[in-house]
């Protein structure tokens, strides 16, 4: 039952997302081309984020704790 | 050369009350707009403001908006006091568009618009067969046809949910009506026929205000009689054979009806407004339109020859620097004063909703000492307690109204036009007018309905039915716009007109929207680009007489599953008044030619 219930959910969020970026009225073959573009840019974001916000905040992190060593 | 700039509507903080029109003599020039000092706004509205705009209910925030309304008596009531030029209230309030949603439609249309251009693209590599009209091979040096906004529009979305629009019917358009089934294999280039008929789809979208489009009834057997003795029709004009007894009797009633002196018919509604104008007005004159006026009205009015001038959607400060200017100036470069000044209004603006604010526009028309050009084509017979139209809803005196004008398409079910006023009016536009000259005169039968339906509403024919379905129509019109204001959908216009617009926002819900309600068997009007501005898409709903509570009580069902499906409950409950409404750039635009 929980089960049917989550679907149905993941099918909502999807049409959601059909009707907001308009995919909803696209051909079949070009909704897969949006599909892939979407996919790939949303997954290159996602794997940018990975790999860099860590080093960031790193780096920011000891770059600030150097500053207050410094000013105390 | 002056310039005259329509100064725009939304500016900074602070509720913006405008000042009275007329009923402020002592108002100094210039001082039409006066910032309200924000103060008072907290508190409830025990007194009339000075000028402009009350807010009743709790809570007023800085900028006009109420935030979270609670369940009764707290709908704003934005009555202009104008002098108590108002004889009701009369409660017309905007929602903004949330600017979320105002975002996301536009990169709905970002897509779609990258997609048409890679379409376009592919069609002009041969790469795929362009279905669209295109220019042939001996025209390639001309000027390109099909390269503007409004046909890459066409072509690469309008294509794409061209199933929500056109659909033919196979019955009279009631309460509810039969619909061809039709399928489509390339994606709405062409349609094919199933052959099936969709028996009983509830009829949303038609403006059969009163219910007269029945085939039965006393309206359909007193045509049936009058064809059988008078015939199809003359094939002749009425300055020539074309006139029959029968249009001498029904422009007495119409005359009778309206409370006018005179009046005249014509064959039909639209060429009554776009082929009488010209005649009323030339070179030389001015005419004053709302922005938002029919594209009969806007038609007639270039045909003319005069000089047009704009003025914001029922927006009376703007028509008064309008007029004021034009008095004050006169004719550009001569400075000559202008020989006529004709306003031109509607009664029900078909997209909005919205009622003309008419006491106010009648009170600047006698300051201004202007005509007043009223089209009735939609409020004649659904606004007003006997269904007289707008002028009665205001409890107005027909006579102040110049040129009352209205169709027997929407509320009578017939066809046709009329033009009602006093009778040298009415004498000049039976040599002047085109439509008198040229135009075939109305078919008998056509006639006979018009009759029937208007005497019925007059109560002439010793029964209270026309009475009825006049309240029953402001019944279920109360009743359709109160439930979907309280399921949260944004919609438009004023409370008490049947045609009721809800917005859908984005490019790809109309689409859905259509096809979603025919799936449950509810027939709609969606609207798009070309007829509202671009990010306004919106369902339309025309509220009849004919609907039944148990038939509205359907479609309200239905219409909650739809919009949970679709998410288009976009309402946060802030609403604002209508005058503070943010318009369209296109209102911004010179007025000066």
């Amino acid at each position: 039952m929980d089960i049917k219930h989550a679907k149905d959910y993941l099918y909502w969020l999807y049409y959601q997302y059909l009707l907001v970026t308009c995919c909803y009225v696209l051909e079949p073959w070009e909704q897969s081309m949006f599909h892939t573009i979407f996919i790939t840019v949303f997954a290159m974001v996602v794997y940018t984020a990975y790999v860099f916000i860590p080093i960031h905040i790193h780096l920011a992190f000891e770059f600030f704790s150097h500053i207050y060593d410094d000013s105390w | 050369m002056t310039r005259t700039r329509v100064i725009g509507s939304r500016v900074g903080l602070g509720f913006r009350c405008r000042a009275g029109v007329v009923a402020d003599p002592k108002r100094p020039e210039g001082a039409g707009r006066m910032e309200r000092p924000e103060q008072g706004l907290g508190e409830p509205d025990s007194h009339p403001r000075a000028n402009g705009c009350s807010l009743t209910g709790y809570g007023a925030l800085r900028n006009g908006y109420v935030r979270g309304l609670p369940e009764t008596e707290t709908e704003i009531h934005h009555i202009a006091h104008n002098g108590g030029l108002y004889k009701r209230p009369f409660n017309e309030a905007f929602e903004e568009t949330p600017m979320l949603v105002a975002v996301l439609t536009y990169v709905g249309y970002g897509v779609l618009t990258l997609f048409g251009y890679l379409r376009d693209f592919l069609r002009q590599w041969k790469i795929e067969k362009c279905n669209h009209a295109s220019e042939r091979e001996e025209q390639k040096d001309f000027v390109p046809l099909y390269q503007d906004f409004e046909n890459f529009y066409t072509r690469n979305l309008y294509m794409r949910i061209r199933d929500s629009w056109n659909r033919p019917i196979c019955s009279v358009p009631g309460a509810k009506v039969d619909m061809m089934e039709r399928l489509s294999h390339d994606y709405n280039w062409t349609f094919t026929y199933t052959g099936r008929v969709i028996k009983d789809v509830i009829n949303m979208g038609s403006y059969n205000y009163l219910g007269f489009a029945q085939n039965t009834g006393i309206c359909k057997e007193a045509a049936a009689k009058v064809l059988t003795q008078y015939g199809a029709g003359v094939c002749s004009t009425r300055q020539e054979m074309g006139n029959l007894d029968k249009h001498e009797e029904l422009e007495k009633l119409v005359a009778r009806f309206l409370g006018v002196e005179a009046a005249m018919t014509y064959g039909m509604g639209f060429s009554t407004n776009s082929m009488n104008i010209p005649a009323l007005v030339g070179k030389g004159c001015l005419i004053l339109s709302d922005e938002l006026n029919h594209a009969s009205l806007v038609l007639g009015a270039r045909l003319s020859g005069a000089t047009i001038r704009i003025f914001k959607h029922n927006n009376m400060q703007s028509l008064e620097k309008l007029l004021r200017d034009a008095i004050v100036h006169g004719q550009p470069r001569t400075r000559r004063p202008w020989k006529k000044i004709l306003i031109l209004v509607e009664g029900i603006y078909s997209m909005e909703g919205s009622i003309v604010r008419l006491p106010e526009v009648i009170a600047l028309k006698k300051k201004y000492k202007s005509y007043l050009y009223l089209d009735e084509a939609h409020s004649i017979g659904a606004l007003g307690l006997t269904g007289r139209g707008v002028v009665e809803y205001f409890g107005l005196n027909p006579e102040d109204v110049d040129v009352m004008m209205g169709t027997f398409t929407k509320s009578f079910g017939a066809a046709g036009g009329y033009i009602g006023g006093k009778k040298e009016l009415i004498d000049y536009l039976r040599t002047h007018s085109h439509s008198a000259v040229y135009a075939t005169s109305l078919s008998p039968p056509v006639m006979e309905q018009i009759l029937t339906s208007m005497k019925c509403i007059m109560g002439e024919d010793g029964t209270t039915f026309g009475k009825e379905c006049v309240q029953q129509l402001a019944e279920n019109t109360r009743y359709f716009r109160r439930r979907l204001k309280e399921m949260g959908f944004i919609i438009y216009g004023n409370e008490d007109s049947p045609v009721v617009p809800l917005m859908l926002y984005m490019p790809a819900k109309i689409g859905a929207f259509g096809r979603e309600m025919l799936k449950r068997n509810i027939g709609v009007v969606v609207v798009g680009f070309p007829a509202t501005p671009i990010i306004e898409s919106r369902a339309r709903f025309c509220v009849s007489a004919a609907h039944t509570k148990e038939i509205l009580d359907i479609v309200l069902k239905e219409l909650d599953e739809v919009a949970d499906l679709l998410q288009l409950k976009y309402s946060r409950h802030r609403l604002v008044p209508l005058l503070d409404r943010p318009f369209d750039e296109t209102t911004y635009e010179e007025t000066e030619d």
